[in-house]
């Protein structure tokens, strides 16, 4: 048996752990009020008190200072008060358990906990365990899922192409150990573009990958070939410690995205990264800074998406929880 | 010990698989042992009548490879309290692994273990000794010493058995005093972090998989040794389809090799996982639908012939931390012979050939004299009622843990009477 642990009784959003389980209707209302929130390059985003008075607690048990920084944008943005809590450097290296941590935390009132964790499954586990009135936004659990980071590709890819249907979608590289990619692949069916392809070799890609709905390519200019949005991922360095890969040249050599491989693409193709990205070994810079990189807005939409999910799941409930 | 009342066993269905005998069969018992079967021996005063109308009569129950947690872990478990869960669950032996603190690698552990268990009386505890030191996996244990001392098998359990050349030595050294040697076969290097099986649900839950040919792989280099060096060898707790298929075409050529599986493994798979439940997490994983219904044809055909709980209490807190952090196992003695039954409903084995891979199977493959109702044997009995329908609680669970995926599950078939070396260890009072 399968419990919805994100929607409440009315199929409203209480938690955001993962993008599977939400209708395309849900993910459709995120990016709609995201709009709202977004503004053109170089202006100032208004805040507004949509979660004045609120507490949003940044739960990091995993370094990521672009991320949490964005949250924490994100919430001050909304008038909320923010508190960063990274765990790796305090409690747990004390022996204290995830669940005692929580605890301490929820004694702090907190309204929204915003979860970055190394194990997959760590986002639903918390949000099993917290007090009723309290939410969860899973900002990155191990392989699982980064909710939010696709939610803010979406954001992108609408803007650009409007309507997702006809769309063709590439996802290049380590999609086996990449939550963001398999809340890509969610996002991107849920939304019902015509094909997702993943990319890359036999040792990056998942035992099942196909059960995921995607297309299978081991050739990075034949999986290119007519796609309207590319999207690299990011080659972790000790992937060639774990026997997956010989070396980061022949990475690049095969699966690194050049202005020739990138001409392989349609000729309005869009090139995303969830960043960090490394030049050179997942992207050339010529392609990374080149016109069809949409990588930078990705990081500033990114700020307005997550404003749109933190007002949408606070204001689900309605009212504080004191 | 006290002197054990007569005991007369009256009226029910006596199933008896060691001995052939399935039909109405009473049973007399005395000083703890199996007086007379079908005719009352002369001048038999019965203090004690049990009235086993309507029910099953077999012999108590034998679970082969359970973990005890005491010495060492006692905060998962006690002797005391999982023989008493046993005891409910209507099984009377108990093969514990040895992988306790200290490890059952010499014979005093082994003594403290044996002289706890018979203070406690509900259950009797056999004791699996450690292959290896420490079951390290470099140094042999003392298995002459640990034969002597009455363990009746050695094993590495779920402990790396990473260098070849030590599995050889070890099954070869195992061989000289005819030891059964059980292997958890699974390569530990193909099984890394692995937290569950590598298949569609790891892949959509992003979690660390283990492979079919972590079990494969090692099977086959298990089989290959045992071929090589004689060994009696008992694959314990089987995962795959495929490794099943290999050991039934070893066994045409060498009926020594055996075979176990969890009885978990026969209902419960891979998707049972899905949305990260801790208590399915168990080592070897929850496989496919296919894995599934290869190991129930095994266990049908035979090749498979013994089931098991595969026993581990855990407290509460083990199964309380994000999926990859929790501790694999199933508390699982008392759902062995209701899930057991279900495969007779379903199916699966006839009611006798089911009580079979639960006491004859595996004292055959251990060479025990439990597991029968011959005259003179322990009056281990196990009586239940085939057509209880009841519904299992986790909360109302007499082992110290209660990790079990089987809460809320209805089973027809249930425990009425456990006797033990004669003495009524477990009897089902009725609301």
């Amino acid at each position: 048996m399968r419990e919805n642990l994100q929607l409440n009784e009315a199929g409203e959003l209480r938690h955001l752990l993962s993008i599977e389980g939400l209708k395309r209707e849900h993910l459709e209302h995120i990016l709609d009020i995201a709009e709202s929130f977004a503004v053109l390059p170089g202006r100032q985003v208004k805040k507004v008190p949509l979660l004045r008075g609120r507490i949003v607690t940044n739960l990091f048990f995993e370094n990521s200072t672009r991320t949490r920084t964005t949250f924490e944008l994100a919430a001050k943005l909304l008038s909320a008060d923010v508190i960063n809590f990274n765990v790796s450097v305090s409690a747990t290296s004390k022996g204290e358990t995830l669940l005692d941590t929580l605890r301490n935390l929820e004694a702090m009132h907190s309204d929204l906990f915003v979860v970055r964790h190394s194990h997959s499954g760590a986002a639903h586990f918390i949000a099993r365990h917290v007090a009723p009135g309290v939410s969860v936004i899973n900002a990155g659990d191990g392989w699982h899922a980064h909710p939010t980071q696709a939610l803010l590709d979406m954001f992108t890819i609408r803007r650009h192409k409007g309507d997702f249907t006809p769309l063709r979608v590439a996802i290049v590289g380590d999609i086996q150990h990449s939550r963001v990619a398999r809340s890509q692949i969610m996002a991107l069916n849920t939304l019902g573009v015509t094909e997702v392809r993943i990319i890359g070799p036999c040792t990056l890609l998942p035992a099942e990958a196909r059960s995921l709905g995607v297309h299978l390519y081991h050739d990075l200019e034949s999986g290119l070939e007519e796609v309207d949005v590319i999207i690299m991922l990011r080659l972790q360095r000790e992937r060639m410690e774990g026997a997956l890969l010989p070396s980061a040249h022949e990475y690049f050599q095969l699966y690194g995205l050049t202005e020739a491989r990138l001409k392989r693409a349609k000729p309005d193709a869009i090139v995303m990264h969830p960043g960090p990205i490394n030049r050179g070994v997942e992207i050339a810079s010529e392609v990374a800074d080149g016109p069809h990189s949409v990588i930078l807005q990705q990081v500033s939409y990114g700020i307005a998406v997550r404003m749109a999910v933190m007002s949408l799941i606070l204001g689900a409930r309605g009212g504080g929880n004191e | 010990m006290n002197r054990t009342p007569n005991i007369h066993v009256h009226g029910g269905r006596l199933i008896d698989p060691a001995n052939g005998i399935d039909e109405p069969l009473d049973l007399w018992l005395a000083n703890g042992r199996v007086l007379a079967v079908g005719e009352a021996p002369p001048g038999f005063e019965a203090e004690v009548t049990i009235d086993a109308g309507g029910q099953v009569v077999c012999p108590g129950l034998i679970d082969l490879g359970v973990y005890l947690r005491e010495p060492g872990f006692e905060h998962k478990a006690t002797i005391a309290s999982e023989s008493r869960a046993a005891a409910r669950g209507g099984i009377t032996t108990l093969i514990c692994m040895p992988q306790t603190e200290p490890v059952i690698d010499t014979p005093a552990v082994w003594e403290l273990i044996r002289r706890r268990a018979k203070a406690c009386g509900n259950a009797r505890v056999l004791a699996m000794g450690a292959l290896t030191q420490d079951l390290a996996g470099e140094q042999l244990a003392e298995m002459g010493a640990l034969q002597a001392a009455g363990c009746v098998a050695v094993t590495n359990g779920r402990n790396r058995l990473a260098n070849t050349l030590v599995a050889r030595r070890a099954m070869e050294y195992a061989s000289t005093f005819d030891l059964p040697v059980v292997l958890c076969s699974e390569d530990p290097h193909l099984k890394a972090s692995g937290v569950v099986h590598e298949g569609a649900v790891a892949t959509r839950l992003g979690l660390p998989g283990i492979p079919s040919a972590a079990e494969t792989v090692a099977v086959a280099r298990d089989l290959a040794l045992t071929e090589h060096t004689g060994c009696r060898s008992h694959f314990h707790t089987l995962s795959t389809g495929r490794a099943a298929e290999m050991i039934a075409q070893a066994r045409r050529a060498n009926r020594r090799i055996s075979a176990d599986v969890a009885v978990h493994q026969l209902f419960l798979m891979e998707t049972d996982v899905d949305g990260f439940r801790a208590e399915c997490r168990v080592d070897p994983p929850l496989r496919t639908h296919s894995d599934r219904e290869r190991l129930r044809q095994a266990v049908a055909e035979g090749e498979i012939e013994v089931i098991c709980s595969d026993h581990q209490p855990h407290e509460a807190d083990a199964k309380s931390e994000p999926f990859p952090a929790t501790a694999p196992g199933i508390s699982g003695l008392e759902t062995l012979l209701p899930l057991t039954l279900k495969l007779v409903e379903e199916g699966v084995l006839d009611l006798p050939r089911a009580i079979a891979c639960l006491t004859a199977g595996p004292a055959r493959v251990l060479g025990l004299e439990q597991g029968r109702l011959s005259p003179g044997a322990s009056a281990d009995l196990c009586i239940f009622d085939p057509g209880a329908v009841w519904t299992f609680r986790a909360d109302e669970m007499t082992s110290a843990g209660r990790n079990t995926p089987f809460d809320g599950w209805e089973f027809c078939g249930r425990v009425t009477h456990t006797l033990f070396e004669g003495r009524i260890t477990f009897k089902l009072e009725r609301p």
